[in-house]
């Protein structure tokens, strides 16, 4: 049951991560995202990772494929593009690359033994009496607290850059003289007028 | 804990490989793909097989740590999207493209 199981998400995996980069609409590109991130929820779910599952589901499922979802069609670049084949070299030694890299891998590995090194060195995954979630909350709060706290500065960081980046944008786009000046300023011109707005 | 381990042979292996090509489709399809979104997909993917990778070795070793940096690696995706998405917002304001050809203020 277990090995149906993987097989089934790891082929709808694969198939997710394809279609991300074979796409050539970028709403489909989401869609099988979607699919993949899913899948791997699954796989999670089988490894004794509720809690982790979970999390994948509401915040990667959920909020990054909603975000990028919506990017795509407030920027309105949902529409099938153009087949890129300007670089056919590039797109060639890309495949060439990534399958030497595979093969480097698996080749590097085989024979060994792929899981070495000390067991529970951080606690155990968790009993049935107390679950992955309390065990993971333990863990989380006490090993990992300053990694925690960090990730917290981490975030605020990153909103406020979000908030800075388009607010610059905004701001530009309220006033129409700047905005036509940009237009007929050339690129070097127009760059230094957005880096002196802010301030 | 000997209940953690698998009652048939679906043991860490299938799970690294499986995260091995994940990994590798993603890099392949950043290094093919020029539309920036797409691109910002396939960092996505190559997040998730890490992650993958995680919790496999949680698994096999039996050890908490491994989704604790799950969580940490989230967290990083997430703001690396949020700040991501924003700056091709702001590529696309001022370029009406999200082409990475089309970025090229630096070329020689």
């Amino acid at each position: 049951m277990d090995a149906v199981v993987f097989f089934i998400c790891a082929a709808a995996v694969v198939v997710g991560a394809l279609g991300v980069i074979a796409g050539r609409n970028p709403v489909h590109s989401a869609l099988f995202l979607l699919l993949t991130l899913v899948s791997i929820a699954v796989l999670y779910l089988q490894q004794h990772a509720a809690l982790v599952a979970a999390i994948q589901i509401v915040v990667y499922a959920s909020a990054i494929v909603v975000l990028f979802l919506f990017v795509i069609t407030l920027l309105g670049v949902d529409k099938q593009e153009a087949p890129d084949d300007a670089h056919p070299v590039q797109r060639v030694a890309a495949i060439v690359l990534g399958a030497l890299a595979l093969t480097g891998i698996l080749v590097l590995v085989h024979g060994n033994r792929w899981v070495t090194g000390a067991h529970s060195t951080r606690g155990a995954l968790g009993t049935a009496e107390s679950g992955n979630v309390e065990t993971l909350a333990k863990s989380l709060f006490t090993d990992f607290f300053w990694a925690f706290e960090i990730t917290a500065v981490l975030l605020v960081i990153a909103v406020v850059g979000s908030v800075v980046l388009a607010r610059r944008s905004g701001h530009r786009a309220e006033a129409p003289d700047a905005d036509a000046n940009d237009a007929e300023a050339g690129e070097p011109g127009a760059r230094a007028d957005g880096e002196r707005t802010p301030a | 804990m000997s209940a953690l381990a698998y009652p048939d042979h679906i043991t860490a292996t299938y799970y690294l490989i499986l995260a091995a090509i994940l990994f590798t489709i993603g890099a392949v399809g950043l290094l093919v793909r020029k539309n920036t979104l797409v691109m910002f997909m396939c960092i996505e993917l190559m997040l998730n097989a890490a992650n993958l990778t995680f919790v496999s070795y949680a698994n096999a070793l039996n050890d908490i740590s491994g989704q604790v940096i799950v969580f940490f690696t989230l967290v990083v995706a997430a703001a690396e999207v949020a700040v991501g998405l924003a700056i091709i917002i702001a590529i696309f304001r001022r370029r009406q493209s999200v082409n990475a050809d089309d970025v090229d203020l630096l070329k020689g």
